[in-house]
């Protein structure tokens, strides 16, 4: 018999520009319908999570089912606050690259969520080890916007001396790791840090945050094999925002199954959230939370959202989806959404948000114009060169201040 | 023959590749659909269908490995690296596989591919967009390193490379896909449109690997560099006036050593320029060639011109990129040892 040809399969997206984008097959359970397992609920029995999606808040912005945190409305307030505070201050940094005031500068419009929550959730002492896109780490842990601004815009008060790229902030005192470039590097080294602080009987947990397209790299895998063999105290989140740059998450191996499930093989309890409903990421990232902290091992999260902008200013998205996709993503907006329960529960009124809005936009006008006083990228006050040649090493070796001297700085 | 910049010279030899041997497949992080972060691959998945021009998960390594599998079987594959500076974890691939598969298996195996790799800074790219990683390579036995520095070049390179039984790193120096930036920030660059090597023929063509090109005579100095530093090195030497002769490379192994010997024997004087950082780069090992081929022809000690052996910064990129004032400083520093300057 002859032997059937073999073919090769590329994924596709549904929806290309000039498409209708469709989201019909989307498997998105109503909210409430996933059960609270207990924190100790073993990583066999847990299975299903990898597949299913926590949800609390409904469409009308109701909180349903066993996994509502019961906000306090403070706290609720807060994270909203800081989910708007996140977007003003992105608008504004994003008009200011196109002005030329900086190089680069990268949005998380329609994340704002997960960061926002997550940072509520966990504790100051907890170590972050965040991907570029989780700027609402830094803004809901109340860090100045004029000291994130300053790094932007690698002027005399940037903190990291105009060495690294826009958006790659550090703020040890914030618990906030400095950021990589390079993708999914810090994925283990978050693994590494939670170890550590097991091995001193510290207190302390360590989070970290990955894309959909990241976990295609080595050292997202070497994380999850490092978390499971020492059960190390940490948090593992994937957000998976559909897109990586122009390749859809099918390239990162979603076409098959979850990124919630790459946990089942690792033997790590793995979960799938709505990451566009703030309850459900803190609910969720509480139960984390709580099984780390109590010795009970490391999770994986997916968090299920939709990169709603750019993938940063040196990108033009219509060049690869359909424009309306944005509109069309079925799990909506979360400062809406979280508007929508507050007013709901009698808590916060449109007028307030209006308010709001227009205080916070005010407020991120006003960093930029202290921070704009310390320069922009070329303009005004500058660092001197010579911050280039120092912390490469602790002490600087000779060939090093040869050629500061031959700079002449 | 068409006007063309890097980017449509690079998207030109791979078209001209797809379309003669249905074995060559270009792949890489956002090559198919989109094209490219930087536009090389763009339409080439149109043309030749999603299973011969296609994206890849973001996993450096996962794109060498399934390269030399692929090459191994006996396919052509041309694969991405978005930045060189995301070269690394790939590296293991490169270095312990691709470089070693004729070596280990005598032959019975091979890896005949190319790691296609946006290099060189320039660009404000900061640490992560900014590298050249070439010196890393040249170390390894095993892998041919090229690094075209215009439009004509980078097709007949790019095509000799695609066609070369072993594998290939081609670093493209992103700050010239444009134009030739010659090191002047504050000026506008003229496009390649405006410049000779910028008329490239539409047709195949080869420029062999291991063959350097003078780009201008001279009988002072000779001036050693590659990539985006030849435009700076031609534009140094035309601001000091001297007579100085400029190779580029094109291709940093094999070396074309003949072109390097009669050059210095002629001038008896060497400045070596590249971008990449001083220490055990590429540098020290034409400055080693110098000397062990050239040693009784030269009249002064070889000067190098280099990145400062730091991380590349964002904000101080000028102070950082060797521009033409340092590498006339360096011609001087050559030549002023007798005074002919
Ligand atoms: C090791 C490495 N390879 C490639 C890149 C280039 N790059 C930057 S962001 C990006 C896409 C990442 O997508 P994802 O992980 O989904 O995160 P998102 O941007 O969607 O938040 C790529 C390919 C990089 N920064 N590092
Ligand atoms: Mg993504």
């Amino acid at each position: 018999m002859k032997a059937k040809p073999l073919s090769l399969h590329i994924p596709e997206p549904k929806a290309r520009p000039g498409d209708t984008p469709d989201f019909s097959d989307l498997e998105i359970p109503s909210a409430g319908t996933v059960s609270r397992p207990a924190v100790d609920t073993s990583a066999k029995a847990m299975h299903d999570y990898a597949y299913d999606l926590v949800r609390v808040l409904d469409d009308d912005g109701n909180a349903v089912g066993d996994w509502d945190p019961k906000l306090d409305p403070d706290i609720l307030r807060q994270g909203l606050r800081a989910m708007m505070l996140t977007r003003a201050y992105d608008d504004r940094m994003y008009r200011v690259q196109r002005q030329g005031k900086t190089s680069f500068y990268l949005k998380c419009t329609g994340e704002e969520a997960i960061a926002c929550s997550q940072a509520i959730a966990l504790q100051d002492r907890d170590m972050m080890f965040p991907s570029y896109r989780q700027q609402g780490l830094l803004i809901a842990r109340g860090w100045s916007l004029v000291d994130m601004m300053n790094q932007v815009y690698s002027n005399t008060k940037d903190r990291l001396k105009g060495r690294q790229l826009p958006i790659m902030y550090s703020s040890k005192e914030c618990g906030f790791f400095t950021i990589s470039g390079n993708l999914g590097t810090q994925f283990c080294q978050a693994v590494g840090w939670a170890m550590a602080s097991a091995y001193k009987g510290d207190t302390a947990i360590a989070a970290s945050w990955v894309g959909d397209g990241t976990t295609a790299e080595a050292d997202f895998h070497s994380g999850m094999t490092f978390a499971s063999v020492y059960q190390a105290p940490v948090i593992l989140n994937v957000v998976n925002n559909q897109w990586a740059i122009s390749s859809y998450q099918g390239f990162a191996g979603g076409e098959q199954t979850t990124f919630a499930s790459r946990a089942v093989g690792y033997g790590l309890p793995g979960l799938r959230v709505d990451g566009n409903d703030f309850l459900a990421v803190y609910a969720v990232t509480k139960w984390a939370e709580e099984r780390a902290r109590n010795n009970l091992g490391p999770t994986l999260i997916e968090h299920f959202t939709y990169r709603a902008d750019a993938h940063s200013t040196s990108d033009d998205p219509s060049a690869y989806r359909p424009k309306e996709e944005s509109e069309r993503w079925p799990l909506g907006d979360p400062i809406e959404r979280l508007k929508d329960h507050l007013i709901g529960l009698g808590q916060w009124s449109e007028e307030q948000h209006d308010e709001l809005a227009k205080e916070l936009k005010e407020q991120v006008k006003q960093a930029g114009k202290e921070a704009e006083a310390n320069g922009t990228l070329g303009q005004g006050p500058q660092l001197s060169a010579k911050y280039m040649f120092e912390d490469v090493y602790k002490e600087m070796p000779w060939h090093l201040r040869e050629q500061r001297q031959e700079l002449g700085v | 023959m068409s006007r063309m910049n890097m980017i449509q010279a690079i998207n030109s030899a791979l078209d001209t590749m797809m379309d003669r041997d249905p074995d060559v497949l270009v792949f890489g992080e956002d090559v198919g659909y989109f094209g490219g972060v930087f536009r090389c691959t763009a339409g080439l998945q149109e043309k030749y269908g999603p299973t011969r021009c296609f994206d890849t998960p973001i996993a450096e390594g996962g794109i060498v490995a399934t390269a030399i599998g692929m090459a191994a079987y006996g396919l052509r594959p041309v694969a991405e690296i978005q930045f060189a500076d995301y070269i690394y974890p790939a590296f293991d691939q490169i270095v312990s596989e691709a470089a070693r598969m004729r070596y280990r298996s005598s032959g019975e195996f091979t890896s005949p591919m190319v790691i296609r790799s946006p290099c060189g800074g320039g660009i404000f790219g900061g640490q992560t967009h900014s590298q050249s990683p070439e010196g890393l390579f040249t170390h390894v036995a095993g892998l041919k390193t090229v690094m075209p520095s215009n439009p004509y070049d980078a097709k007949g390179l790019l095509i000799a490379s695609i066609e070369d039984d072993d594998p290939v790193l081609f670093f493209e120096p992103k700050r010239i896909y444009n134009g030739p930036f010659d090191g002047h920030h504050d000026r506008p660059v003229q496009p390649w449109t405006k410049h000779a090597k910028g008329e490239v023929p539409d047709e195949y063509y080869r420029i062999e690997l291991g063959k350097a090109e003078v780009t201008r005579a001279g009988n002072d100095l000779t001036i050693l560099t590659y990539g985006t530093m030849v435009h700076v090195a031609e534009c140094a030497v035309e601001e000091t006036g001297v007579d100085a002769e400029v190779i580029d490379l094109r291709t940093l192994l094999p070396i074309d050593v003949e072109a390097i010997e009669n050059s210095v024997k002629k001038t008896g004087r060497c400045v070596i320029v590249h971008e990449a950082t001083k220490t055990s780069g590429f540098g020290a090992e034409l400055m080693a060639l110098v000397q062990e081929r050239c040693f009784y022809h030269l009249e002064a000690p070889i000067e190098r011109v280099t990145g400062w052996d730091t991380p590349y910064p964002h904000a101080f990129e000028w102070e950082y990129f060797p521009g033409p004032a340092r590498v006339q400083k360096a011609i001087r520093k050559v030549l002023e040892i007798e005074g002919v300057a």
